[in-house]
């Protein structure tokens, strides 16, 4: 019995890593929910969008970089979000004056936006590979960890050691500030409100003088803020690669759709959710439970439910399971 | 212009272009765009079936289709039987306990109705049933790859011919997409987007992971033909192929794999042909009459007493199961399934452009669609490369940027057909041959 190196264990391999990821999903399924709230479709173009908007960020980090500018100890990648926010927000309301507005004066079905959304995803998909290329990307300097495996051997005397990342610290802390920026301005400021009427009763917003085509301006703003952040907490801490984001939108809409499609709170406890699932079901407990159990009852095998290759097949159970039992979500979203 | 004039207006325009392509480029070119075109036709009157008559927005396309190519290696490799000797029955055993768990599950959740521990009694069934599952599965498949895994480490197939695999490979696709569409249908339509999205990603993960089925990405290749198709080997000992090249002045090497791919255009269009007649059968009867009925007004069909989700099932299993078998022939032609060349643009959102652009609710729109895109897709990427190249003429040979700029043309593909999808849906929303 060993229980403070399963502990540490625990914290190590699990814990941190499944904060940062729900953290990361987190954002980019309030990204989904906030169009789903206020524009009333499922945005297949978000993940190529977050892509598309990482992309910007790392450009302009590696021109920061190259002018010798760096942020300390943090990555110089955060100064660039900035920038790279501002550059998408400009990138989705022109597709939005493009595309989607035609679509929104029509009063067209929501899936016909879906499938506009389609066409997006394609021209997203085709910018970020003709700017970047197809591979994978590097642009994380500063720090690496914040607490070093070695470290904290050294101080705790534990056989057992904890890493914790720069990356994955700030992820964490950006996204709390981030979400609680996202929820003041939704609570507390006229256009946030404004927002909140909208998205609860179109008919009833336009009455009372509520500038649609302001509240829809406002969300593709916060949704590229949203977006971009969280494509770039991602790109640190694990790899910027454009298909991997593609991949991404299936645990983000399973995120979204477990804590209610258009619920920003569902969102976010959907993230979590999603990535503690993910994490748990995917990682080899072996060593935790060697730590546990007396000697002679440790494990042979890894004590893993599933290979990490099907960590995607968790986000699909756990939506199906919530498709069947509570087809609105944990916190009860719009629509069924 | 209405479609009576405007459909064979469009196909014999189609039918010009795959001539051209022949004449300008080459033949061969020509018949593998005829080819992948037929492929992608009948998947697009697939998905078609869902879309257009039921409204059911299906992108998981891709995975029905990797399913008819699993069905392809299943049926017609030879089995492995030293594989099977060592680990084919323990598989056999291990996967019929992983399914009675959970359909074991399944009934207790059903029997178990107003029991207060259901959760964690069916909680506690999957869990043990899991491990045991596990503790059966994994030397069963250890025993099976390590069986010569340069070649084989599988288990083969059943060693029939090809062709049946086509009509298995539909099966296949319609049983996934039945669990699909029990689920998921019944719900808002971007649920089941959602849902189709991710059994696409977990069915490639399997074929991609599971060596001992599908031997992953060391791919299968060398499956055999179906049968009227003939080797070019064989043809080119023929002495009458021989003497037919030496008469028409052709060289018999270039004859033999045209000849080859002839055969193939013949059995795809026979397919396309009788699918085609199936499904404009079905859209003219009352049944089509009842989807569609269905597909524009839910609630008043549901008032008459359609069962809507029933018949949005049926729908869905039956318009998986032709891109199943679909995809049963792409990987019959190709002769190797390889899991890596699965993306969900080319295979999943590609063929939504093509029944877009194509007419949606129209099965000659839907085919017509699937032939023109496919031709689109393959001919912009030469015109991309060649246009960058003409862009690009002014900076230096040995620049980066210009390097960078060439490696990438390849994209502009996915760029064309964004827009091309964008502005139909804008300017042309009913596609190029209208349902009515």
């Amino acid at each position: 019995m060993d229980f403070l190196n399963a502990l540490v264990a625990l914290l190590n391999f699990v814990i941190i890593p499944a904060t940062a990821y729900g953290s990361q999903l987190a954002l980019g399924a309030l990204g989904v929910t906030l169009i789903y709230g206020i524009l009333r479709f499922s945005n297949f173009a978000h993940g190529d969008g977050m892509a598309l908007g990482t992309m910007f960020v790392i450009l302009t980090t590696w021109g920061l970089q190259a002018a010798g500018i760096s942020f300390g100890p943090l990555p110089t990648a955060l100064l660039a979000l900035p920038i790279g926010i501002a550059l998408t927000a400009l990138l989705f309301i022109a597709t939005d004056r493009a595309v989607y507005r035609f679509y929104r004066r029509q009063k067209a079905a929501p899936v016909i936006f879906v499938i506009a959304s389609l066409g997006v995803m394609f021209v997203y998909n085709a910018l970020t590979r003709f700017i970047i290329g197809p591979d994978d990307q590097r642009f994380a300097d500063g720090e690496r960890f914040i607490i070093s495996a070695r470290d904290f051997r050294e101080a705790t005397g534990l056989a057992e050691g904890l890493a914790f990342r720069t990356s994955q610290g700030i992820t964490i802390v950006t996204a709390i500030i981030v979400v609680a920026a996202l929820f003041w301005f939704l609570n507390k400021t006229r256009t946030g409100k404004s927002m909140r009427a909208f998205s609860d009763n179109e008919d009833l917003a336009l009455l009372s003088g509520i500038n649609p085509e302001r509240v829809v301006m406002v969300t593709w703003i916060i949704v590229a803020a949203l977006a971009v952040t969280a494509g770039t907490l991602y790109g640190l801490d694990k790899s910027y690669r454009p298909f991997t984001y593609f991949q991404l939108l299936l645990p983000i809409f399973a995120s979204a759709i477990v804590g209610g499609l258009g619920n920003p709170l569902g969102a976010i406890a959907g993230g979590f959710i999603i990535a503690y699932s993910e994490v748990m079901v995917t990682y080899a407990w072996k060593k935790i439970v060697t730590y546990l159990v007396p000697e002679t009852m440790a494990p042979e095998g890894l004590v893993q439910l599933l290979g990490t290759e099907y960590k995607f097949a968790v986000s699909f159970v756990i939506l199906i399971i919530v498709l069947l039992v509570r087809p609105t979500g944990i916190f009860r979203g719009k629509a069924v | 212009m209405n479609n009576a004039t405007r459909t064979p207006l469009l196909f014999a325009c189609m039918g010009f272009l795959i001539i051209a392509t022949g004449v300008l480029q080459s033949w061969d070119s020509a018949l593998n765009l005829l080819n992948f075109g037929l492929i992608a036709a009948i998947m697009a009157l697939g998905v078609n079936m869902q879309w257009g008559y039921a409204g059911l927005f299906n992108v998981g396309i891709m995975g029905f289709v990797a399913l008819g190519g699993v069905a392809a290696v299943l049926v017609s490799m030879p089995p492995v039987n030293d594989a099977w000797a060592q680990g084919g029955l323990r598989m056999i055993f291990a996967l019929a306990v992983g399914v009675g768990t959970i359909i074991g599950a399944i009934m207790v959740f059903r029997r178990l109705k107003a029991q207060r521990f259901r959760g964690l009694i069916v909680l506690a069934i999957l869990v043990i049933g899991a491990m045991i599952f596990r503790a059966l599965f994994g030397p069963a498949r250890d025993a099976i790859e390590a069986v010569n895994p340069a070649g084989e480490g599988y288990l083969g197939g059943l060693g029939l011919p090809i062709l049946l695999a086509w009509p298995i490979g539909a099966l296949f696709a319609a049983g996934a997409a039945w669990i699909v569409g029990k689920t998921a249908l019944g719900l808002r339509s971007d649920y089941l987007a959602i849902a189709t999205l991710g059994i696409s990603e977990i069915i490639l993960a399997v074929i991609r992971n599971e060596d001992w089925l599908t031997r992953g990405v060391k791919n299968v290749n060398g499956l055999p033909r179906p049968w009227p198709v003939p080797y070019e080997i064989e043809l080119q000992e023929d002495p009458g192929f021989l003497a037919r090249a030496e008469a028409w002045g052709m060289d018999p090497v270039g004859l033999s794999t045209l000849t080859v791919k002839l055969a193939y255009a013949g059995l795809f269009l026979l397919v396309l042909l009788i699918l085609m007649w199936l499904a404009q059968k079905a859209l003219q009867s009352p049944w089509g009459r009842m989807m569609r009925a269905i597909r524009d007004n839910e609630t008043a069909a549901e008032a008459m007493g359609k069962d809507v989700k029933k018949r949005h099932l049926h729908i869905f299993v039956i318009g998986s199961a032709v891109c199943g078998l679909a995809g049963a022939m792409m990987t019959t032609m190709d002769g190797l399934l390889n899991p890596g060349a699965y993306q969900p643009l080319r295979y999943t959102f590609l063929i939504w452009v093509m029944v877009i652009v194509g007419g949606s609710g129209n099965n000659w729109g839907a085919v017509l669609g699937g032939m023109l895109v496919w031709f689109l897709y393959v001919q912009v990427e030469p015109l991309g490369t060649w246009l960058m190249s003409v862009m690009t003429a002014g900076l230096d040979d040995g620049s980066a940027l210009k390097q960078h700029l060439i490696d990438n043309a390849i994209y502009m593909r996915f760029l064309v057909m964004g827009i091309f999808l964008l502005l139909v849906l804008r300017f042309s929303p009913r596609g190029l041959i209208p349902e009515r």
